[in-house]
């Protein structure tokens, strides 16, 4: 098989030349050309390739709801090929002082809720979308203490998360939003010392990146980009640094059932308008 | 039944991981094991957990149950250990193995180590570990092995003839520092023995370097003299890139004569000082040389034909050397001085016969030592006669 397949990629943090460059190199050695272009937001990777600029893209779960919604509109087909096993099921969470007087989450009106950057999916859209179907409206019921840190990474830099959790522990919010896994890290680091938070409220099971293939892509490349990221095994040390790099154990399918709420969430804020357009007033990386 | 554990209030956050991974530790992949605790947040903790860990929460079952993995295993699935164990050592070192020591369970992958000697027998000597620990055992404080409150009186011409071999000393012994640490930094580290022997060796000589210099300075303020002949000879040992021929000519032949050097400035020592610094430096030299002899020693029998290369080594060396000037005048002069004590013709005629006994000795114990190493006695006679006039 000839052809390369173009992949990009957001450089979130310096490491991410590392993880691509290792990609290439294994695929390369398994008789797969693949080159990356790294991007420093999510937007323009989806707009390039929905354009076909970019046969792949590596997309964020915000990314993907964007680039179905502009393929939709153009009548272009999309394919989630692939994901990591820890992008699958995750959830969101409203955390509180443990010893704060809140116990629901309409406990919360008239209080402040830090969040993460204005387009992380796990600490802020998804999170305030559960204070919406407790009807709250963020912003007016609710204030909305926002941690734009790295916007147009969707919230694939930390930041955003650890200062809402240390606004939460310094008192100067009455709550927090952040992913399952980070209350675990943030508990293990001391930002949040174990027993100092409880959880008020929590999403349901979501999924998180995607590996999407572009209407520009050959189907036979993406056939075979898909094999060989299946059958990556982390008992191969060679591949196991990138795995290991990358925060996966195996590739998986990729699926696209656990999409809905962050859809939904899309639609309610007018992030994107159903094109997948930026919609007035938002902010744009 | 699946197995069970109980945390009891202990969170993921705080070290209840650990329990998950012990139970788990006993479980085939795809076994289930169901997690009890009064943590409000274990079922969150454990959904993040395994998906970090390559497990997988059950969501659907009603007591928190994880499913396990196989990523651990599969991490060490081709593990290999760095030979048997500690104290096995392996004829080949993998440079696979990278810093892992002797005997640990290495994980594959990773970056080679990048190291010139991995074969035993191209550095190993029996005798290494009972020398390292030797030498352990053997390590003095110059500040207080040495006396040096007894400096003097020395006359002062005889304090100059002392001064001037102690700066020869001095350059010796860094040479003698630097070429240990450029061996120890090129060997894999599995022959550890050796490396710690080396790493000895070398702070050996960081002290003699100390002691020698201090010695120079209890009465003056300036150094000698340093010979242009007597640098290049230290150099051309420097230059030599094979681990066995470097060690041979360091240590065999060049530390070997030191030795009858240091114990001919003990005796004829003008002062205690004097005598304190070569004893205690001699005491280190004689387990450099010890090493030397057996490792060269060790290489000849593996491999008889290496004696053609040793031999190549000392007549290579000499031909470097021959147009120098060797042991520089001011240095022999200094020994005769010392060695007869004051400016007296009859004192320095006995000084001069001395010094030409030392050179005797010196060359009686290189033939010596090169017939241990399996010379022929006219080869041995013949390759000693070779050796730099220089002494090191």
């Amino acid at each position: 098989m000839t052809g390369t397949l173009l992949l990009g990629a957001v450089a979130y943090d310096p490491k991410v030349v590392t993880i691509w460059e290792g990609f290439r190199s294994w695929f390369g050695d398994h008789g797969l050309d693949v080159d990356y272009l790294l991007y420093s937001h999510y937007d323009r990777q989806v707009e390039d390739l929905i354009a076909g600029r970019i046969d792949l893209a590596w997309n964020s779960p915000l990314a993907w709801i964007r680039a179905e919604r502009m393929a939709r509109a153009r009548g272009l087909a999309l394919r989630a090929v692939a994901m990591r096993d820890t992008d699958r099921d995750l959830r969101s969470l409203v955390v509180v002082r443990a010893d704060a007087d809140l116990h629901s989450v309409a406990d919360l009106r008239g209080r402040t809720v830090a969040t993460g950057a204005v387009d992380s999916p796990q600490a802020t859209l998804l999170p305030l979308a559960l204070l919406r179907d407790a009807g709250l409206t963020p912003g007016g019921d609710v204030e909305v203490r926002r941690f734009d840190v790295g916007v147009g990474l969707h919230g694939d830099h930390i930041g955003g998360e650890r200062e809402a959790a240390q606004a939460l522990r310094a008192g100067r919010v009455d709550a927090a939003c952040l992913i399952d896994a980070n209350l675990l890290a943030f508990g293990r680091e001391g930002t949040l010392p174990p027993g100092s938070v409880r959880v008020l409220a929590q999403t349901e099971p979501y999924d998180h990146c995607t590996m999407t293939a572009g209407p520009a892509a050959d189907p036979g490349l993406v056939e075979q980009f898909g094999k060989l990221l299946f059958g990556m095994s982390y008992a191969d040390p060679v591949a196991r640094p990138l795995l290991d790099l990358e925060g996966l154990k195996r590739w998986l399918p990729g699926r696209t059932d656990r999409y809905a709420a962050l859809d939904r969430a899309v639609t309610d804020t007018g992030f994107y308008d159903p094109d997948g357009a930026f919609d007035a007033g938002h902010h744009r990386p | 039944m699946p197995a069970t554990i109980d945390l009891e209030g202990l969170g993921l956050d705080a070290g209840g991981h650990l329990l998950v991974e012990r139970a788990l530790a006993h479980l085939a992949p795809g076994d289930r094991l169901v997690v009890r605790g009064r943590h409000p947040t274990l079922r969150l903790h454990l959904a993040a957990w395994c998906r970090a860990e390559g497990h997988r929460l059950d969501q659907e079952a009603t007591a928190p149950t994880v499913v396990r993995g196989s990523a651990d295993l599969d991490r060490w699935r081709d593990a290999r250990r760095a030979g048997r164990n500690a104290a096995d050592v392996a004829p080949h070192a993998s440079p696979a193995w990278g810093l892992a020591a002797r005997g640990a369970l290495v994980e594959p992958g990773g970056p080679p180590l990048s190291v010139d000697w991995v074969d035993r027998d191209l550095v190993w000597a029996d005798i290494a570990p009972q020398l390292y620990a030797q030498a352990t055992a053997n390590q003095w404080d110059p500040a207080t092995a040495v006396d040096w409150a007894a400096r003097g009186p020395v006359p002062d011409d005889v304090e100059d003839a002392v001064v001037q071999v102690m700066t020869y000393l001095v350059e010796n012994e860094q040479a003698a520092l630097m070429i240990p640490a450029r061996l120890l930094s090129r060997l894999h580290p599995h022959y550890r023995e050796v490396m710690q022997l080396l790493a000895a060796q070398a702070a050996d000589e960081a002290r003699h370097v100390e002691i020698f210099t201090r010695r120079a300075l209890l009465h003056r303020d300036v150094l000698g003299l340093s010979g242009a002949g007597g640098r290049a000879s230290l150099q051309t040992l420097l230059e030599e890139p094979d681990f066995t021929l470097a060690s041979f000519l360091l240590s065999v032949l060049g530390e070997g004569s030191f030795l009858d050097l240091l114990h001919f400035l003990h005796r004829h020592a003008p002062d205690g000082v004097t005598a304190d610094v070569t004893r205690l430096a001699a005491r280190d030299e004689a387990r450099h040389v010890a090493f030397g002899v057996a490792h060269t020693a060790h290489v000849v029998r593996a491999d008889p034909g290496f004696l053609s290369r040793l031999r190549t080594a000392v007549e290579r060396r000499h031909a470097a050397l021959a147009d120098t000037a060797g042991l520089n005048k001011q240095v022999f002069d200094a020994l005769v001085i010392l060695a007869a004590g004051s400016w007296e013709p009859a004192a320095i005629a006995r000084g001069w016969q001395e010094v030409l006994r030392l050179q005797e000795t010196m060359d009686s114990g290189r033939r010596r030592r090169l017939e241990y190493i399996g010379f022929p006695a006219d080869e041995a006679a013949a390759l000693s006669a070779l050796h730099t006039r220089n002494f090191m």
